[in-house]
């Protein structure tokens, strides 16, 4: 079993624990700290308490993998409709730098149909392996099949580390792979880097809509499985020489799906996909009515952006619920991010402070949005939309 | 039709604040809520036994004053509330996590189908409901806009959203379902639930009620370990342009194109 303890000799009950804690899961009782049932085991105490080394975290760890023989940086080639999703370079730009470290090979999953091509291009980034099933079964939706194929190659191959993209198809699929194989995942990572001693993977994360940041180790499983957000990784560039071979794993049984696939829709709005683009224009409160989102529109056409919103102006029924950036809608990472008439809550921010660079533009001078922005502009969303518009086209 | 939809209890992240001096999270005062993404699934689930008929429950691990949040769904309309509570339960990553709530939907019995969001807002990982239909053996299908309809055949058909559009699938129950917020609007609780909830007998399970392997619990249970928590460097402060609109516009789009984010030729002043 699992514990922590409070060494009472030790405790000088300073309360820096207390403050440390970002669980409120440490108390002060008779100047000693006391550690009650909200303790989630982060850590936090014992490291404020590294002068008095009072609190002591005993950790077991179940069934641990014999990880000497988990070898190389393996990542999931996600594709649809007969390309790769952007992801897929910026994770193996990751896995490379991982591999300078490691100095093991870098392979890739590739699974669906008529993927040859795919397979290729994955080798023209730099990658020493690609491991494919190309078979017509194999679905671009089929996401339970793959699941099970992946589960199977990595059982099979056993790399040390498995990376995945923080996207929709991702982020279902990686999961249920490592419960498959009993081993750790972290969601929605902004850096991966190789621990100097240990060589283990650290994965770092923002959680709490991004207002903290968690590096978390897995220590005694493989692989060591991360998803990756999109758009924070730097693309591996695209060489002539490409040295790796595709390795054809056609003796794995393709599975029976579980789930049909009925139809796939593409949502008429180019203006829609927000996870790709590099410029996102938001609308908020300040637009004031549904028609005005076409200013927002115009000036996403002319940058070449996607429309985003609050989610106030998606509540109030001015645009529909995809284009909701933000906690309970989607997180961005674009270019450039142009908040107009959006005062930033913290749970829009949570969707967007990720971006490389913020502009907002706000009447109101004390709107929150104008701390996180890197440019900001104070004026009548409605002067200022145009103005931009006619500068760019200028 | 028998459904069970798994709900965390969170922070408030509208009571969050930032302390200016260290850049830490104030946690204090901040009242605990039902995961917002969670509550679209109780309005999903009340909505689908309305339909169909059969049971709706709530299931929840976490300490004691997860409570709370139970006796809040069943005031939204649950009929029955299980919280899995036990020192050992503590510290459990995902994968734990689903290990425990599989073993309660499994307690429970014969469940159809399992609601929940599609991520906590404390955590943003969205991978419990993916890793408890493992556990359960199942199939799991996430990001779901719609429930269309469930035949008799016990097929549900449902829209996924996804980044470029959305598919719509055909699944065999029982299935694992999670939900965004543009599935539903939730209703608030009536009065009557309201008063059927503070009499609710909570139906509270230790480790030793559900069937389980007790090194897969809790911190014991889980691979990834949190080595580190820190808080973000706090941002730079912008520039802000507050004089006449076009010189604002004039400075910040010269500034983009000096540092080479945003192309186009650098035409200087007017």
């Amino acid at each position: 079993m699992s514990s922590i303890e409070v060494i009472l000799d030790k405790c000088i009950g300073c309360g820096l624990c207390v403050k440390a804690c970002p669980f409120a899961a440490v108390e002060l009782v008779d100047k000693k700290a006391v550690i009650n049932e909200r303790c989630t085991y982060c850590g936090a105490c014992v490291d404020a308490c590294k002068k008095y080394q009072a609190i002591v975290i005993t950790r077991h760890t179940f069934e641990k993998h014999d990880v000497s023989r988990y070898k190389g940086i393996c990542v999931y080639a996600e594709h649809r409709h007969g390309k790769l999703s952007s992801v897929v370079a910026e994770i193996i730009g990751a896995a490379l730098k991982l591999k300078n470290v490691l100095q093991v090979p870098i392979s890739a999953i590739l699974l669906g149909s008529n993927v040859k091509p795919l397979a290729e291009e994955i080798l023209s980034y730099g990658t020493d392996e690609v491991w494919m099933i190309d078979n017509t079964k194999i679905g671009d939706f089929a996401e339970d099949i793959q699941t099970e194929l992946v589960a199977q190659i990595l059982l099979e191959k056993k790399p040390e580390i498995f990376l995945g993209g923080g996207t929709i198809f991702g982020r279902s699929l990686l999961p249920k792979v490592a419960a498959k194989i009993g081993t750790g995942l972290t969601a929605d990572c902004t850096e991966l880097a190789i621990d100097h001693d240990t060589k283990l993977l650290k994965q770092t994360r923002p959680a709490f809509g991004g207002n903290i940041m968690a590096t978390i180790l897995c220590q005694h499983h493989r692989p060591q499985m991360a998803t990756v957000r999109h758009k924070v990784m730097k693309e591996a560039a695209k060489t002539d020489a490409a040295q790796g071979k595709i390795i054809e794993l056609n003796h794995i049984p393709i599975p029976d799906p579980a789930i049909e696939v009925l139809e796939f829709v593409e949502e008429e709005s180019e203006t829609v996909n927000l996870s790709d683009a590099d410029f996102i224009i938001s609308g908020g409160r300040g637009i004031k009515d549904p028609k005005n989102f076409a200013l927002i529109e115009e000036l996403a056409k002319a940058v070449g952006g996607a429309v985003g919103a609050s989610r106030a102006a998606v509540d109030a029924g001015w645009i529909p619920y995809s284009h909701q950036v933000g906690q309970t809608g989607k997180t961005v990472n674009p270019k450039i991010y142009i908040a107009c008439g959006i005062s930033g809550a913290i749970q829009h921010l949570a969707g967007m402070k990720g971006s490389d660079i913020i502009i907002a533009i706000n009447s109101d001078p004390s709107a929150p949005i104008f701390d996180v922005a890197h440019f900001g502009i104070v004026g009548d969303l409605f002067e200022v939309v145009p103005e931009l518009i006619k500068q760019i086209n200028g | 039709m028998n459904i069970v939809v798994c709900i965390k209890q969170v922070p408030d992240t509208t009571d969050v604040k930032i302390n200016p001096e260290n850049n830490t999270l104030i946690r204090e005062g901040v009242a605990s809520i039902i995961n917002p993404f969670d509550a679209y699934a109780i309005e999903e689930g009340v909505r689908l036994k309305e339909k169909y008929g059969g049971m709706v429950n709530v299931l929840s691990m976490g300490p004691p004053q997860v409570d709370a949040s139970l006796r809040e769904a069943v005031s939204l309309g649950m009929d029955e509330a299980y919280l899995l509570t036990d020192r050992t339960f503590a510290g459990a990553d995902t994968l734990a996590t689903a290990y425990t709530l599989a073993a309660g939907i499994k307690k429970i019995g014969n469940v159809d189908i399992i609601l929940m969001g599609r991520q906590a807002i404390d955590g943003d990982t969205g991978q419990v409901g993916p890793e408890v239909a493992e556990n359960l053996e199942i199939p799991h299908v996430t990001d779901i806009r719609k429930i269309e309809q469930i035949d008799e055949q016990g097929n549900i058909y449902l829209e996924r959203m996804l980044e470029e559009g959305y598919v719509r699938l055909k699944a065999k129950l029982p299935v694992v379902i999670t939900v965004v917020k543009e599935i539903n609007e939730p209703r608030l609780p009536s009065l009557k639930g309201k008063m059927l909830a503070k009499k609710k007998e909570i139906h509270t399970w230790s480790a030793k009620d559900v069937e389980v392997n007790e090194k897969r619990l809790g911190l014991s249970g889980s691979p990834t370990q949190v080595v580190k928590i820190f808080t973000p460097p706090k941002p730079e402060g912008g520039k802000i342009f507050d004089g006449d609109i076009k010189g604002s516009v004039r400075n910040v789009l010269q500034e983009l194109r000096a540092s080479g984010i945003l192309a186009g030729s650098e035409k200087g002043d007017e």
